[in-house]
């Protein structure tokens, strides 16, 4: 008999092939031209724009939504990616409710805030729908640079540092580029392929090698790297995740939420991937939001989201928390895991109420629970790398480490949020500043 | 509520509110639909002299200008007069106006530049029962490569001399309407008084190209490749008719000369301002392509509230009521000092005033880092640029200055009394007394 909603244990196939792809399909369908002409109206073409200035990437944005309005939307789309190669990336995860668009002055005037991103997408989708690429590189310079990492941040360098006339060659762990992109980011938010088409664009500029399967830290390491390139560009990312420390926390059916985020990315058919009956998150951050949404998603029957602070203090945004709560997610705040409960699988979890300051207040309850995803933070993991400075990697200025010729960028790096398009600024200008350096050298 | 009735050289309609002849008017169907939406009057749309109907083009017959949001700005259109059959029309207005005997019905006319020409239509039209006539002085496409339409309208004289047969063999009221592709309103104007007009309506419609297809490289609205000027109407062309209006309406020997005010006409606002600046009435066309017959309940509804509003009984207590405040550039108070003034809790921060101020005027407006607007009175020569480009209506204002205080951009006192050009210092033509 199949499952449904109300099978109990972690299993596939609890949703119907059509709810599945209802499920997972775009969370935001793209503007269409209409839309988009009516939407890029509403731009004031503002001075010195607070949207730009809110952007980590500064995108001039009124003047993108000028060109959509007038017509000429692959011009808006090279205005937007020569800030932001990863634009169309972006466009589909930018939380713009904590950036552009609540910088936007119609989020002042009226509560309604330009639609940014859904523009944004416009233009980008209708130059990637073009087949074209309008960057070329400049002549060669006869300078190699590798590039650790295949995400948001390395991706960034590596195209800006092509486009500058070097050879790149960019390794990456996973088997697939993208990082995040690929496997970090929710269904709903980058469906149909999105990630890898975008990487495959993004190479078009040429002078970039792609390997993929390749660890730092295995038989590539960062001192060969340095012997062997004129420049090194780290972008690995967070690569562990943080446990919650509870008794119990490795029993059967605890899982982290990456991992289960990442599965559920590569799954070729989202009806043989299993997820709990009742699935408990733990986390108040982006990653936690998506697993959770997802869990639902995918038919889980209760789906309940812990996290041990308040919701003002999550990190992720109240769209993204009235997203979870829209699916049927329940969000508890002010509690934490204490004790996993259950014979070899898990079976309840016990949570207990804490005050603002993280104090245990003594009262607790129980949930019941067959699946729990710990989405309590990431930390970087490898040796072999430079000088760290509160769990990540030391960077001054534009992402200069503690070595020499060493740049490093993205989650990975002290500086900015952990937000794809502050990896992209961050891969962006640490390009410009290996270049200065590797030109400067001469 | 004020009560809106109208009586314009005689004619009594429910309303200020007429559709100008064109496409609107054309036809039975559509004018009993338009009295049926409340609608006070129609002007016919123009007929010709009998014989083998006009012909129009095959392909677009309207150009368009849009704002923000595909809004209609401006419209022009090659369309000519009617091309039904004269005595279809004829039928049709002698039905309507039996059926609606409270509204008003006028007939617009273009025939050639002969005598026998107007005194036969003239005739015909008589026996419909209509409430009067308009001369189509007007059109600037088509009819006037034929010598009708504005190339009457651009002759004084023509316009006098048809003015005159018209009275001469009709006892029907006599409108003329004038085009604007002149150099001075006044011109025809009195042309037509002179003749013995009963009235004048203006605007007919502006020369234009609305657009080029940049594909074809051709003017817009394109027809088999080429295309060719059109009349231009809709908001756009308000403030050019607005002006007209007003010009007749101050000169004194045209003093009288009633008035139906023709241009971009599309809520009761713009109609007021129009009846403001010496209109009796109304016509309307453009707002009512564009949003159909149902507008003018607005019309009707904004200018009762506003007649409400100001204590006036009737539509005619407002006709001209600004026309003595229209004067001359010099004569305009020199001493009368503004400053611009933002208010900082309903703007949003865009910095368009910044922009333009800072851009293209007189560097006038602070921006701080925290995006606070201010104004720099020392530099502000109140040129209102600000306040044009200001998303938030009343957001900026312009701020008389007291008599007595000193203006920081002059450090000059500012004076109660009157003072303009015809009395300054440096105007070559004052004369000193001597």
């Amino acid at each position: 008999m199949a499952a449904n909603a109300l099978t109990p244990g972690i299993v596939a196939g609890r949703l119907t092939p059509e709810d599945y792809a209802r499920n997972f399909s775009d969370l935001h369908p793209p503007l269409d031209a209409h839309e988009a002409r009516v939407e890029a109206d509403r731009c004031y073409f503002c001075h010195d724009a607070p949207c730009i200035t809110a952007c980590p990437t500064s995108i001039d944005i009124p003047l993108f939504i000028r060109q959509i309005a007038t017509g000429t939307a692959q011009a808006a789309a090279e205005t937007i990616l020569t800030q932001n190669i990863l634009g169309g990336m972006c466009a589909r995860v930018c939380p713009t409710e904590t950036l552009c668009e609540e910088a936007c002055v119609r989020e002042a005037a009226e509560g309604k805030p330009v639609r940014i991103g859904q523009l944004q997408r416009f233009a980008t989708d209708t130059l990637m729908a073009s087949g074209t690429h309008p960057f070329a590189r400049a002549a060669p310079t006869g300078q190699r640079v590798a590039v650790v990492g295949a995400g948001p941040a390395g991706l960034a360098c590596a195209h800006r540092l092509a486009m500058k006339g070097h050879e790149v060659v960019i390794f990456d762990a996973r088997p697939k580029p993208g990082g995040l992109n690929e496997f970090g980011i929710a269904a709903y938010k980058t469906p149909d392929g999105f990630a890898q088409a975008e990487v495959a664009w993004l190479l078009e500029i040429g002078g970039i090698t792609l390997r993929a399967g390749t660890a730092l830290g295995g038989e590539m390491t960062l001192e060969a790297l340095r012997a062997a390139y004129d420049a090194v560009f780290l972008g690995i990312g967070l690569g562990g995740v943080n446990a919650f420390g509870a008794p119990g926390d490795d029993k059967e059916g605890v899982e982290d939420a990456t991992g289960f985020i990442a599965e559920l990315r590569q799954a070729g058919d989202l009806g043989a991937l299993p997820v709990g009956r009742d699935v408990v998150v733990i986390g108040g951050g982006m990653t936690a939001i998506d697993a959770a949404v997802q869990a639902k998603l995918l038919g889980a029957l209760n789906v309940t989201l812990v996290y041990r602070r308040s919701r003002a203090r999550m990190n992720a945004s109240r769209f993204e928390q009235d997203l979870a709560t829209s699916k049927g997610v329940r969000i508890i705040t002010n509690a934490s895991p204490v004790a996993v409960h259950g014979n070899g699988a898990v079976r309840e979890i016990e949570i207990e109420y804490t005050d603002d300051d993280l104090r245990p207040t003594g009262e607790r309850f129980r949930l019941a629970a067959d699946q729990v995803l710990r989405a309590i933070g990431q930390t970087l993991v490898g040796a072999d790398l430079p000088e760290r400075e509160g769990g990540k990697i030391r960077v001054t200025g534009a992402g200069r480490t503690s070595l020499p010729r060493v740049w490093a960028g993205g989650d990975c790096a002290t500086g900015g949020d952990d937000l794809t398009v502050t990896a992209v600024a961050e891969g962006r200008d640490a390009a410009e500043d290996i270049h200065a350096t590797l030109m400067a050298e001469g | 509520m004020a009560d809106l009735t109208t009586t314009f050289i005689g004619i009594t309609s429910p309303n200020p509110f007429w559709l100008a002849s064109a496409p609107p008017t054309d036809k039975e169907y559509n004018v009993r639909r338009a009295f049926e939406a409340g609608w006070g009057g129609v002007v016919w749309k123009t007929l010709g002299e009998d014989g083998p109907p006009i012909v129009n083009v095959n392909g677009p017959r309207y150009g368009a200008v849009w704002g923000a949001d595909r809004r209609l700005l401006g419209m022009n259109n090659i369309e000519l007069i009617t091309d039904r059959p004269l005595a279809v029309n004829l039928e049709e207005i002698t039905r309507v106006k039996r059926d609606w005997p409270d509204r008003a019905l006028v007939v617009s006319l273009m025939v050639p530049m002969n005598e026998g020409a107007w005194k036969d239509i003239l005739a015909r039209v008589e026996d419909t029962g209509c409430d009067g006539v308009e001369l189509n002085f007007g059109c600037p496409h088509g009819m006037s490569e034929r010598g009708m339409g504005s190339a009457v309208g651009q002759v004084p004289d023509y316009v006098q001399q048809v003015t005159e047969w018209c009275k001469t063999h009709s006892d029907l009221p006599v409108i003329v309407k004038l085009t604007p592709n002149i150099t001075d309103i006044r011109k025809p104007a009195q042309a037509a008084r002179d003749g013995g007009a009963d009235a004048v309506s203006l605007i007919n419609t502006i020369n234009s190209i609305t657009a080029v297809d940049l594909d074809l490289f051709a003017p817009e609205p394109t027809i088999d490749g080429k295309g060719a000027h059109g009349g231009y109407c809709g908001p756009a062309v308000k403030p050019i008719a607005l002006n007209m209006v007003a010009e007749i309406a101050r000169t004194p020997s045209l003093a009288g000369l009633p008035i139906s005010g023709i241009g971009g006409v599309t809520t009761w606002r713009d109609a007021a301002e129009f009846i403001a600046l010496g209109a009796g009435n109304v016509q309307v066309c453009t707002a009512a392509m564009t949003y159909g017959f149902k507008v003018v309940h607005e019309m009707i509804s904004g200018l009762s509230q506003y007649l409400d509003e100001k204590g006036l009984a009737s539509v005619e207590a407002l006709v001209g009521r600004a026309v003595p405040n229209l004067s001359d550039w010099q004569n305009l108070n020199l001493n009368y000092v503004t400053k611009a003034r933002i208010d900082e809790a309903s703007c949003i921060k865009c910095g368009r005033c910044f922009a333009a101020c800072e851009d293209t005027s007189h560097q006038a407006i602070a921006m701080s880092p925290e995006r606070v607007f201010s104004v720099k009175d020392e530099e502000c020569v109140a040129c209102n640029l600000c306040v044009n480009v200001c998303p938030v209506e009343g957001c900026i204002t312009m701020v008389e200055m007291a008599p007595g205080s000193v203006d920081p951009r002059t450090g000059r006192g500012v004076k109660g009394q009157h003072a303009d050009w015809t009395t300054h210092p440096n105007n070559p033509g004052t004369c000193a007394a001597e």
